[in-house]
């Protein structure tokens, strides 16, 4: 039918290209809204910011070429950073394998045919919905010593810990508080399971396999670039945590003392070097840039280090 | 496409042979269960929080969950305090704003990368996919001196982009990765014959955008505009930097301010109250559209693969 219309309906108009080279430009035209923030948002700005990161500067003055001096003050001569770095791993290291667990876990009871699964999946997103700030006071509430959550652990003769007072409880409190938000996660998995094809199942059960080998020589290795990606992302992510700590530490927002620095995250203190109230000066754009960039160089590495190590684990379909 | 996407969830979600005596196996039993309690777990938070916004002071202490006496005049006393109705305009024009820029420039792009043959388009492409492994912080810095030094003429008073929302909109008209990525892969899925058709009939690319593969792709841009709306409604970081004048604030950066001014132990119910009242508007968004935000992971779990 469509066919015919061609024949009917000679062009009216000529057009005032090549119909080849229109869509050449049309191609550019209709890509322009990225590529214009591409290189005015970032492109540029990155490249500005490699530059700042040699130099002393403080947005009203003039950049001050300074070499390496932001690097060197960085590696030897800044305890916070170090602090800093160390507290960000700790939560790469301790959050994201939990998260892929108990995410995977939940992803997997969800997908089981039970009754109601629908809600559960409603039940269990929820809470990604009710973030930012005011879900941070939520949570500050439930884990204060005497909260909710506490009162809880108590009924079963269990002291709870102080967790956002006590400096060694706040990175588990902050890992608590965001296995709430692991919805999100949950209906990744979700989908990945669903993409598993039930004949491979059908399979398994005529050759007599149990639960566990169906979940290790199937699912897992079947979900396994579902969960490479959380990985991938889920650690970019967290290695970027600010606004929990942020508002945790408190109004004043001041990372000092030792309650304080247990929540000193590298972009919190990225942060508080850039623009920062605390003592060390704030405005210091040259040295955060810096910082900026080595974050930018340890994420990289560590995806290229993941990339290489998916070809062990990862297993793709499509790849013949 | 639409359609079909819908019908295949609806295929698989549907449970079978659920009157059969043989379906209750007792792994199924302990499956019911264990979601069950996760369930619980999960709702309590948000429990508690409803019920200690209805609190009096006196009741805050210990795990009381029935308040002695319903305080709804904690709503009123929360919603007195500061500047609500100016930060919930100002968050309403950041969030709308946002969610039209980022529906039409993610769309444009898409089109581009989907539609249209072009030379480096690829190239490009692999671009953008890149792009959403990048750190944002890493451009955070560099964008605050840019905005510091773009003018701004007088805008809502301000000679330079900073303490404007112009910060906080304007990037979004420029696209974002993920949803470009997200809309091409629905685009693709569109006949050709559909739009040689409208060629023929003398339509532009413009028009053919707008009139045919806009609607087609509705429930895609649909995902886009909700996440959009969730980002933009609860982004802090981005107003933290880029607004210091108390009555441009947005609802989260007034209700760290609450929380500074009124917050502190005793002070609890009415800062549930208030955070409740910020909350809201996403969770009518989600009970309304609740439909997109899952099919908004099924795409991303495609992204995986």
């Amino acid at each position: 039918m469509k066919a015919a219309s061609v024949v009917d309906q000679p062009l009216v108009r000529r057009p005032l290209l090549r119909p080849a080279l229109r869509e050449e430009l049309m191609g550019w035209l209709f890509a322009m809204p990225w590529i214009i923030g591409f290189l005015l948002f970032l492109v540029g700005p990155m490249l500005f910011s490699l530059y700042t990161s040699f130099t002393r500067y403080n947005i009203i003055a003039d950049p001050r070429w300074i070499g390496l001096d932001n690097y060197q003050n960085l590696f030897f001569d800044d305890p916070l950073f170090y602090k800093s770095l160390s507290n960000t791993f700790w939560m790469v290291i301790v959050k994201t394998p939990l998260v892929m667990f108990v995410a995977i876990s939940l992803a997997m009871l969800l997908n089981s045919d039970v009754p109601g699964g629908k809600f559960f999946r409603t039940i269990i997103y929820l809470p990604n919905v009710l973030s930012g700030i005011a879900a941070i006071f939520l949570w500050q509430f439930i884990l204060a010593p005497n909260g909710l959550f506490n009162s809880a652990l108590a009924t079963f003769g269990i002291r709870g810990p102080g967790w956002f007072v006590d400096p060694a409880w706040t990175k588990p409190g902050m890992v608590l508080m965001g296995m709430w938000w692991i919805g999100g996660n949950v209906l990744i998995f979700l989908a990945g399971l669903k993409g598993i094809p039930r004949e491979l199942y059908e399979a398994a059960d005529i050759d007599g396999a149990d639960g566990w080998q169906k979940t290790r020589y199937i699912t897992l290795p079947l979900l396994s670039p579902t969960i490479f990606f959380e990985v991938i992302t889920g650690i970019i992510g967290t290695f970027q945590i600010f606004t929990t700590a942020f508002i945790l530490i408190g109004s004043k927002n001041a990372p000092v003392g030792e309650l304080g620095q247990s929540m000193l995250f590298y972009v919190l203190y990225l942060y508080d070097r850039a623009f920062g109230k605390i003592g060390q000066g704030g405005f210091q754009m040259g040295y955060a840039s810096a910082m900026a960039w080595v974050l930018f160089l340890i994420i990289l590495i560590i995806t290229a280090v993941q990339l290489w190590l998916a070809k062990r684990w990862v297993h793709y379909e499509t790849e013949r | 496409m639409t359609t079909s996407v819908v019908k295949a969830n609806k295929s698989v979600f549907q449970d079978q042979a659920f009157f059969k005596r043989s379906y209750w196996s007792l792994g199924k039993i302990i499956t019911l269960l264990l979601l069950l309690g996760v369930s619980i777990l999960f709702i309590i938070p948000l429990l508690w929080m409803i019920s200690t916004s209805l609190k009096e002071a006196q009741d805050l202490v210990g795990t009381r969950w029935i308040p002695t006496r319903l305080a709804w005049e904690n709503y009123v006393d929360a919603f007195s305090f500061g500047m609500w109705p100016q930060w919930t305009l100002n968050t309403v024009i950041i969030t709308v704003s946002s969610v039209i820029g980022q529906v039409i420039s993610s769309s444009l792009v898409a089109y581009a990368f989907s539609r249209l043959r072009w030379r480096g388009r690829d190239t490009l492409f692999s671009v953008v996919l890149a792009t959403m492994m990048l750190p944002s912080v890493v451009t955070m810095i560099p964008q605050f001196v840019l905005f510091a030094n773009l003018p701004a003429f007088g805008f809502m008073g301000s000679k330079v982009w900073t303490n404007t929302f112009l910060p906080l909109i304007v990037p979004a008209f420029t696209g974002s990765a993920f949803y470009i990525f997200l809309l091409r892969q629905f685009m693709r899925g569109i006949p050709q014959d559909l739009t040689d058709a409208a060629k023929i009939d003398g339509a532009g690319e413009l028009r053919i955008w707008w009139s045919v593969i806009m609607p087609m792709t509705k429930p895609a841009l649909a995902v886009v505009a909700i996440f959009t709306f969730q980002g933009a409604w609860q982004d802090f970081m981005g107003p933290l930097l880029y607004l210091q004048s108390e009555k441009w604030y947005t609802l989260q950066l007034g209700l760290r301010q609450f929380e500074a001014a009124a917050g502190g132990s005793p002070a609890w119910h009415w800062l549930m109250a208030a955070s409740l009242m910020v909350m809201l508007p996403v969770l009518i968004v989600f009970i309304v559209f609740q439909r997109y935000f899952i099919e908004g992971f099924n795409f991303s779990g495609l992204a995986g693969r």
